[in-house]
């Protein structure tokens, strides 16, 4: 049994939790408890009720038209836009280049600021915790263009090892990529420090941003990041938005990621001419109602005690990690000393799979898999792990509940 | 835990997964093929040794879930000793029953018919036609890795 103490807060979870009408069902005849939350987050009803009032009321395309329908959709639309450069701090909304998602934001960054400048032996520089969306884009990049990719190296329990990552910097280096916090392990990285590291070699820095957005504060300013590349549906927002926040000098300076309509000026078979940004990163019609999403997840964040749910998480996060070490046999993986509501975990003789189905047959959701992160799996020496990401509409009951059925796992297996 | 659990991880997958048969490499193998499943890391080798057109001898190495484990496991009881002929036609019953909408066509009293269960989770079906596939690319001297996708 484990001594955990109870959590306090001065939230009212249960209120909260009536805000998102999907976690009000049952699962195989148990309540769902939805622990899956760095996969995707649930929406808030504000979320879907701005959006459905968007086609509902509003829906017209952006930035073309001189009736009152597309004047309406343009403003919802750069109002969501400006929202995004109060919530993360941009110095102006024109930073803020709405994108499909972290990943398609990372591509943008790879083929528009560092593929057309990069030479042959030059360096781009990642770590070993990376999601593959922060991998896969660079190593494009270095096949297509002679660079080679450099990866910092991490601690067993799932750290930066920053006097590894200083060495690994150089003058060769121009590019750094890094994870603000891992998505299998829950770790924050100490990214200001990073950046001050990379920009003392002259080296530029995107922050993949996805799992950071739902439990920190982020002001891309104070971080001083070059780019920042973020998901709308891991912060209570829709599928199919985010964001690429970049300096205006850099974004300036790059050529387009796509080319069409909305993203030019002009247009002759002559010639053609783009649109300054945000527009120039913005071909076709954009994912409108998405970005109002985007927009009112904002309001919704906005409109809760944030200090109240940073402590409510970390709360929720050492009673689970102390939960889940309590039932024999089954070990963490990543113990970093500062980390979101993430516990990942293995049992030895228990395949992380046949965890997650047992565990679904309870109503209980978590991820079972490589987590997008085989490089991170290799280093762990595992095909995958089973993988809880909690929330601040998960609660201490869910948890206990969540033991029990781990217990009962063991019970089929050994 | 529902029926539908219990079904899936009865005895006879426990018991598989626990100490499953034929899983050692085959030294003298005629044939043998990669299979992986990119989604959970489920990985094994199926190695075949043919005498004229039957299977002698049939063994597998490899790691990953319960059902893939002892899903491979039963394969090498129920294969060894068939022609190649049926061992195709035992991967189509098999294919079969986990992914269409129909009674099995195992007799009760053959031990596959344990992983009828896994149709009901349709997120593991992968993980059972794992060893399946990887057999049949190694009867058909296919030496690509066999994956999932």
């Amino acid at each position: 049994m484990t001594s955990n103490a109870s959590i306090k807060t001065s939230l009212d979870v249960n209120k909260i939790r009536k805000d998102f009408p999907v976690l009000n069902q049952k699962i195989n005849d148990y309540d769902l408890i939805y622990f899956d939350n760095a996969a995707t987050t649930q929406k808030p009803k504000a979320v879907i009720e701005a959006m459905t009032q968007f086609y509902e009321h509003d829906n017209s395309n952006v930035h073309r038209g001189v009736h009152a329908l597309s004047v309406r959709a343009t403003e919802h639309y750069e109002a969501a836009r400006a929202k995004v450069k109060r919530f993360i701090n941009a110095k102006s909304a024109k930073e803020c280049i709405f994108v499909r998602g972290t990943t398609e934001g990372i591509n943008l960054v790879a083929q528009s600021f560092v593929a057309p400048y990069i030479v042959p032996g030059e360096e781009i520089l990642i770590t070993h915790m990376e999601h593959h969306s922060n991998i896969v884009p660079w190593q494009m990049v270095c096949k297509n263009r002679g660079s080679i990719l450099q990866v910092a190296p991490i601690s067993y329990e799932g750290e930066i090892l920053l006097d590894e990552f200083e060495k690994k910097l150089n003058d060769n280096t121009k590019f750094v990529a890094i994870n603000y916090v891992s998505n299998a392990l829950g770790t924050i990285n100490p990214v200001k420090q990073m950046i001050e590291m990379a920009h003392a070699k002259g080296a530029k820095v995107l922050l993949d941003g996805a799992q950071a957005m739902a439990h920190l504060p982020v002001d891309v300013q104070d971080l001083d990041c070059d780019f920042y590349a973020f998901s709308g549906h891991k912060m209570y927002g829709p599928t199919g938005i985010g964001v690429i926040y970049g300096k205006e000098e850099l974004l300036n300076g790059m050529p387009p990621y796509q080319g069409g309509g909305e993203m030019i000026q002009y247009v002759s078979f002559e010639s053609t001419e783009f649109a300054a940004i945000p527009h120039k990163f913005e071909a076709g019609t954009p994912n409108i109602a998405g970005a109002i999403g985007l927009g009112a997840a904002i309001d919704y964040l906005s409109s809760l005690d944030l200090d109240a749910i940073a402590d409510y998480e970390d709360q929720l996060l050492h009673y689970a990690t102390e939960a889940v070490q309590s039932v024999h046999g089954f070990n963490l993986i990543g113990t970093a000393g500062h980390k979101v509501p993430v516990v990942s975990f293995v049992h030895g003789k228990i395949h992380a799979h046949d965890i997650g189905t047992i565990l679904d047959s309870e109503g209980i959701a978590i991820r079972s898999g490589h987590h997008c992160a085989m490089p991170l799996m290799d280093f762990y020496g595992l095909a995958a792990t089973s993988r809880m990401s909690l929330s601040f509409y998960n609660t201490q009951q869910e948890i206990d509940f969540f033991i029990e059925a781990l217990k009962k796992v063991k019970e089929v297996f050994v | 835990m529902s029926m539908d659990l219990r079904e899936l991880y009865q005895e006879i997958i426990i018991d598989h997964n626990r100490n499953p048969r034929n899983h050692h490499p085959l030294d003298d193998a005629t044939t043998q093929a990669n299979g992986f499943n990119p989604l959970c890391g489920d990985k094994l080798t199926v190695y075949v040794k043919l005498s004229n057109d039957v299977v002698a001898d049939l063994s597998f190495v490899g790691c990953g879930c319960a059902i893939s484990q002892a899903s491979a496991s039963l394969m090498t009881e129920a294969i060894k000793g068939k022609t190649i002929a049926e061992a195709h036609e035992l991967f189509q019953k098999f294919h079969h029953m986990l992914t269409l909408d129909e009674e099995p066509q195992f007799s009760a009293m053959d031990k596959l018919t344990v992983l009828a269960g896994v149709k009901a989770f349709p997120a593991r079906v992968k993980c059972a036609t794992l060893a399946w596939h990887t057999l049949e690319a190694a009867l058909n001297k296919d030496t690509a890795v066999v994956k999932t996708e």
